[in-house]
């Protein structure tokens, strides 16, 4: 770790983190005792294999998953110890997601869909989709506010789903592949995007890949392999 | 996020519409139905209504409905004046008999004789003559209204095609020749016989003999007298049954309903209707519920809690109830803006629109209750998978 790391406030702190799916003789273990720190204003990168648990890995790191065992803190939140509302709440306030699959709502406008964080935070209509459009001015679509996803290009509504990850400024940025559907030159421009928009000082990104094209950008890399973190690597950026 | 929810939903247009056309058929099986429904029940009591004089109305205990001969004494009469509180009391005569026309053309018509001196129990209006013209010899009153169901001479004269009856036109009941006196209107009855007009002592010349002719007295109670009170007198004192008409009304379509198996015919096609509502809606909305649930996910996800989407998905069904609720009963009230006039029953009361409107509502929430168990099972962790 470098320096500048270890000053660095701890964003989510993993200790022999598992995950169980099943019981009995039906029971899958897909996260066998995770050890990982991820630190505010790093891009942390999870990559290995399909199957190894690294989709399992963030859905408990964002709370959308009760861990098996283990420890693991967010934001130095214990999410265990939150109720489903609570928990529910506290991701509404600090958690953004890009999913792999976007899930844009088809029949809502770009603005309307950047806006939704927004609203399940309680912000009115109009209020947030001000701020929506603000926000997607920042990740270069301003005046598609009111294009329906279906109108624009992969890689426009990959920025719409960043916009949406960023627009209630969490301190959690979580992206499940968001390259994956994506050219070389549109992955490039997205992470370049991510990396210029979303990194801060006091926000953390997590972002899991099979793309070893973008590793570049990644302050630290966490190989997994079958529901282990086996290295960590710290890459120079050029 | 209510907004949200609505554009969600009206973004789908297919869906959206499907899902209002299912409440609208819904909404307007059940509002037309009833309406007709509520019509028919309404015309139970039409000739009750017509007969508008009178407060109370005297009959055998073993009377149902208006239709139901079972004639009492003449004395009755002498015994219902003697009651206190009554200022006046007439006698009534009504009876299903045989009539031919002059043209051959026999009819079963209701006969109804009433108060030679007072012609009190008339009909309601008259469209030519005088209700006094019945005093003339033979004379009766004919329907001027209902004149396709009987009372009409399809072979007149070789000059003249199928007309209505006419002053002046004769017929014979009971093998007695009568008169056309006057032409009356009435409002539509549920049964469909005519009723001929005639004096309580014609009709009871031209009835077949009995020892019991009298079937109604019609009493008028004297002002600051109770109807109800002055009813259980003329009851206590002479053992008949004293109704109010709307003691009478209620009597008559308690017992239509009862007896004719309307209620059922109706309330099927209106649980029909529900069904079908609940069936169209149910599926159309959780159809959109899967499509969709990625999306539900999401904001689960993103922080929405179960309570916040179950607020969108009834947002979602509220919005199609209310609008698939306005074009059923817009299309059941043109319906009947179309058939009036016609022998269609139609009477949209307010209490129509209210249960159709109380009937969609429950239809939607089933609707929304079926697939807010997708929503509220929903993982979020689904998003994650590709």
């Amino acid at each position: 770790m470098s320096s500048v790391a270890i000053e660095r406030a701890l964003a989510v702190r993993c200790r022999a983190l598992t995950k169980t799916y099943g019981a009995g003789v039906n029971a899958v273990q897909a996260l066998r005792g995770i050890d990982l720190d991820v630190l505010q204003g790093e891009m942390s990168l999870l990559v290995g294999p399909s199957g190894c648990g690294k989709t399992t890995l963030i859905s408990l790191i964002a709370g959308i998953l009760d861990r098996s065992g283990g420890e693991c803190e967010v934001l130095g939140q214990d999410l265990a110890r939150l109720g489903d509302r609570e928990r529910a709440a506290w991701r509404g306030r600090n958690v953004g997601f890009v999913f792999q699959a976007l899930n844009l709502v088809p029949t809502l406008t770009a603005a309307e869909n950047v806006a939704i964080p927004l609203m399940i935070l309680g912000a009115r209509y109009d209020a947030a989709l001000l701020r929506a459009g603000a926000m997607l001015e920042r990740v270069g679509l301003g005046g598609r506010e009111r294009s329906l996803p279906g109108s624009l290009s992969g890689g426009q509504q990959q920025r719409i789903a960043i916009a949406r990850a960023l627009v209630h400024e969490p301190r959690l940025v979580v992206c499940d592949e968001p390259t994956s559907a994506l050219d070389h030159e549109t992955g490039h421009k997205v992470m370049e995007l991510l990396r210029e928009v979303a990194a801060r000082e006091d926000r953390a990104l997590i972002v899991v890949t099979h793309d070893a094209r973008i590793f570049s950008f990644a302050d630290r890399i966490a190989h997994m392999d079958d529901g282990h973190v086996d290295r960590i690597e710290t890459p120079t950026r050029s | 996020m209510i907004r949200i929810a609505l554009r969600m939903l009206i973004g789908d247009r297919m869906k959206y519409i499907g899902l209002v056309a299912g409440l609208a058929f819904a909404a307007l099986l059940i509002t037309q139905q009833g309406s007709i429904f509520a019509g028919y029940t309404l015309r139970s009591g039409s000739w009750i209504r017509d007969t508008a004089q009178a407060d109370l109305w005297i009959m055998d205990p073993q009377v149902s409905f208006t239709e139901d001969r079972k004639a009492m004494l003449d004395s009755s009469l002498l015994r219902v004046r003697g009651i206190e509180g009554i200022e006046w009391a007439v006698p009534m005569y009504k009876a299903y008999v045989q009539c031919r026309l002059q043209d051959g053309t026999r009819v079963i018509v209701r006969l109804v004789g009433i108060d030679d001196a007072t012609l009190t129990g008339g009909p309601p209006l008259m469209l030519e003559g005088t209700l006094d013209a019945l005093k003339q010899d033979r004379g009766v009153l004919v329907d001027g209204i209902d004149v396709d169901d009987g009372l009409r001479l399809d072979h007149a004269s070789d000059a003249e095609g199928p007309r209505a009856l006419r002053v002046g036109d004769r017929l014979d009941i009971n093998e007695h020749e009568t008169v056309v006196v006057g032409i009356y209107g009435r409002t539509t009855e549920f049964f469909w016989d005519p009723v001929i007009y005639t004096t309580y002592s014609r009709a009871l010349r031209m009835a077949p003999p009995e020892r019991k002719q009298l079937t109604f007295v019609l009493a008028k109670v004297k002002r600051g007298f109770d109807a109800q009170e002055v009813a259980a007198r003329i009851t206590a004192s002479t053992g008949l049954r004293a109704d109010t008409s709307d003691q009478f009304e209620q009597r008559s379509m308690d017992y239509i309903l009862s007896k004719t198996g309307i209620l059922v015919n109706f309330g099927i096609t209106i649980g029909l209707g529900f069904v079908i509502g609940v069936l169209i809606s149910g599926q159309l909305l959780y159809n959109f519920i899967l499509e969709n649930q990625r999306a539900f996910a999401a904001m689960k996800a993103m922080g929405a809690d179960n309570w916040m989407l179950l607020r969108m998905v009834f947002a979602q069904v509220l919005l199609a109830a209310f609008v698939g609720f306005g074009i059923g009963v817009g299309v059941a009230a043109a319906s009947g803006a179309v058939f009036e006039g016609t022998k269609l029953a139609f009477m949209m009361a307010w209490q129509v629109p209210v249960f159709g409107g109380l009937a969609i509502l429950v239809c939607s929430l089933l609707a929304a209750l079926i697939s807010i168990q997708r929503v509220l099972r929903l993982e979020p962790a689904i998003v994650f998978k590709g």
